[in-house]
């Protein structure tokens, strides 16, 4: 691809970025931090093209590491960021008090058991 | 053998960018966030899967392994952290990440003839191995391995000039030669220029850091991806670059904060205000009954858990006090300071996690108007952020950061480990105002004791 074309895709993307995070409350900076990391880790596809036309070995195991490094970027980047995210489920504004939920829950079971004794 | 023609891979990386796009947009909203790092995922799976099929790979068992090596890894890893070391493990990842595109761009220039090639080699040779090694230190200091406070040394910004200016100089020699000598000197240069740099920041401001890095390794990979003509590579980094300087400036100003003034203040000795010497002045401790006894009587609470509370494993208890005050017929708050805990949002996460439900977190700016109507605020392994010392001492390494107005409430408890300085190193004058109670110990041991003292009320 030509250079005009590529800066004009960068420039956008850019711009896209910009736009994106704009308005974030501070509750999410960090998944959102962690969220962006993640998507980083596609360096992964860079290391996989370099590692498939190393031919020496010494290349080829700089490239392996690189692949490796950049597969735990990516991995664990979304497993993290999915854990922090986990926390967030059911608690949305005005969706009513989750919390003695698994009170409840744990309350019903035992009277379940109860029963079926 | 390529199964994909140009056309279907130019067209399958077109659909994870816009994955990407829809991930960080998703990632903007309690109710879309998970969905939207789910999306992320699926993006690069779909990134993934592409290359595979359409570049003729050597090496194909060996690069598998290699992924599977890294996700047998990272996986169980990213699962099992604990939420207090979830900064440290996402400054890992990304320090990682921005190493893999170092040595992805290393092995690059072999196959880049073109001048301006060789330029963005450089850039992501230096980019890729600072943000390496100054993830490796933000790192390091997180998981308390090393100081927290701000580490300097005369001469540090000779020193710091020096090594850039060799740095350029390197970069230039490579752009100009490609010789591969010279791109691995480059690349030390580089990892010594990162150690540098995240050296002289204060614990503080460590979060700050460890987005602008994530900001870095994101240009280090647009970077790569002009190396190697891969446009999704462009766009994600860049994506990543832009979104992430975004976020880092947001941070920033939710600690009242410049980032220049972080990454240059201890150069300027601006951190030398904040004296380790603990004071000998009297403070008032006190026993579980006593506290109890103030909370279980008062008509509004507000608790104000910091990262004490994150350590000791303590947001169950504190849940449970606050539910128990609740039964007693106290109306009961948490005042969730931005950067509570050790990054933006992580109290919030902690908390979620043990149930506390999201009505009861109120946000700063919501609630510090309401510290004047409560009887007590109740300070849970938290100093920094309600240090008034933000407001009246010019010179503090946290002058200028917005707190919570604790002060303003009736009556102050501190739960506190000992007379310890916080994280920003800097003592508290509120600790031996007059309405102000401690009470030493582990939050969480503090807390159980409380809590056994409310119910016995």
């Amino acid at each position: 691809m030509d250079g005009v074309s590529l800066l004009t895709i960068t420039v956008l993307a850019v711009f896209v970025g910009f736009e994106v995070v704009s308005k974030v409350s501070s509750t999410l900076h960090t998944p959102l931090m962690s969220g962006a990391n993640a998507i980083h880790g596609i360096i992964l596809v860079g290391a996989i093209i370099v590692a498939g036309q190393a031919h020496e070995p010494l290349v080829l195991a700089v490239a392996l590491l690189a692949v490796v490094l950049a597969t735990a970027n990516l991995v664990g980047g979304f497993v993290v960021t999915d854990r922090m995210l986990e926390m967030f489920r059911g608690r949305k504004p005005g969706g009513g008090k989750p919390a003695p939920g698994p009170d409840k829950q744990k309350a019903g079971k035992a009277a379940e058991k109860e029963k079926t004794r | 053998m390529t199964l994909l023609s140009p056309v279907w891979t130019a067209l399958l990386y077109l659909a994870a960018a816009v994955c990407f796009i829809l991930a960080l947009k998703g990632l903007n909203s309690p109710r879309t966030a998970r969905q939207g790092n789910l999306v992320g995922a699926f993006g690069a799976v779909i990134a993934v899967v592409a290359v595979f099929l359409s570049v003729q790979l050597d090496n194909v068992p060996w690069i598998v392994g290699s992924i599977a090596v890294g996700s047998a890894v990272a996986a169980p890893v990213a699962r099992r952290v604990k939420m207090t070391q979830m900064p440290q493990l996402v400054a890992l990842f990304n320090g990682v990440g921005g190493g893999a595109a170092a040595l992805v761009a290393l092995l690059e220039l072999a196959h880049s003839d073109d001048g301006w090639m060789r330029v963005a080699v450089v850039f992501t040779l230096l980019v890729g191995a600072v943000s390496f090694a100054g993830s490796a230190i933000t790192f390091a200091k997180l998981q308390e391995l090393m100081t927290t406070r701000p580490v300097v040394f005369p001469g540090l910004p000779v020193v710091m000039s020096l090594v850039l200016l060799a740095a350029v100089g390197t970069g230039v020699g490579v752009v100009f030669s490609g010789s591969q000598a010279l791109a691995v000197g480059l690349l030390l240069l580089g990892l010594v220029v990162g150690v540098l740099l995240v050296l002289p920041v204060g614990g503080a401001d460590v979060p700050i850091v460890i987005s602008l890095l994530n900001a870095f390794t994101g240009l280090a990979v647009a970077a790569s991806g002009l190396v190697l003509g891969n446009v999704l590579l462009l766009v994600a980094g860049t994506l990543v670059g832009a979104s992430g300087t975004i976020l880092t400036r947001a941070m920033a100003a939710a600690m009242g904060r410049s980032v220049a003034g972080i990454l240059f203040g201890a150069f300027r000795g601006g951190s030398t205000a904040g004296s380790t010497a603990v004071s000998e002045r009297p403070v008032r401790s006190s026993s579980a009954e006593d506290v109890a006894v103030l909370l279980g009587y008062a008509q509004r609470v507000i608790i104000v858990p910091g990262y004490g509370l994150a350590v000791a494993q303590g947001q169950h208890t504190a849940a449970e006090l606050a539910q128990a005050l609740e039964e007693r017929g106290v109306d009961v708050d948490f005042a969730i300071h931005p950067v509570a805990g050790r990054m933006p949002g992580h109290m919030n996460v902690l908390l979620a996690e043990a149930n506390v439900p999201y009505e009861s977190l109120k946000e700063m700016s919501e609630i510090n108007s309401e510290f004047k109507t409560a009887d007590v605020a109740l300070v849970v392994g938290a100093n920094d952020v309600v240090n008034p010392a933000a407001k009246t001492t010019a010179g503090s390494p946290i002058y200028g950061m917005p707190i919570l107005e604790v002060a303003d409430a009736r009556q102050v408890v501190f739960l506190k480990r000992s007379m310890r300085p916080g994280f920003a190193g800097i003592e508290n004058d509120l600790m031996y105002e007059p309405q102000t109670t401690l009470l030493f110990g582990d939050a969480k041991d503090s807390l159980t004791k409380v809590l056994g003292a409310v119910k016995g009320l």
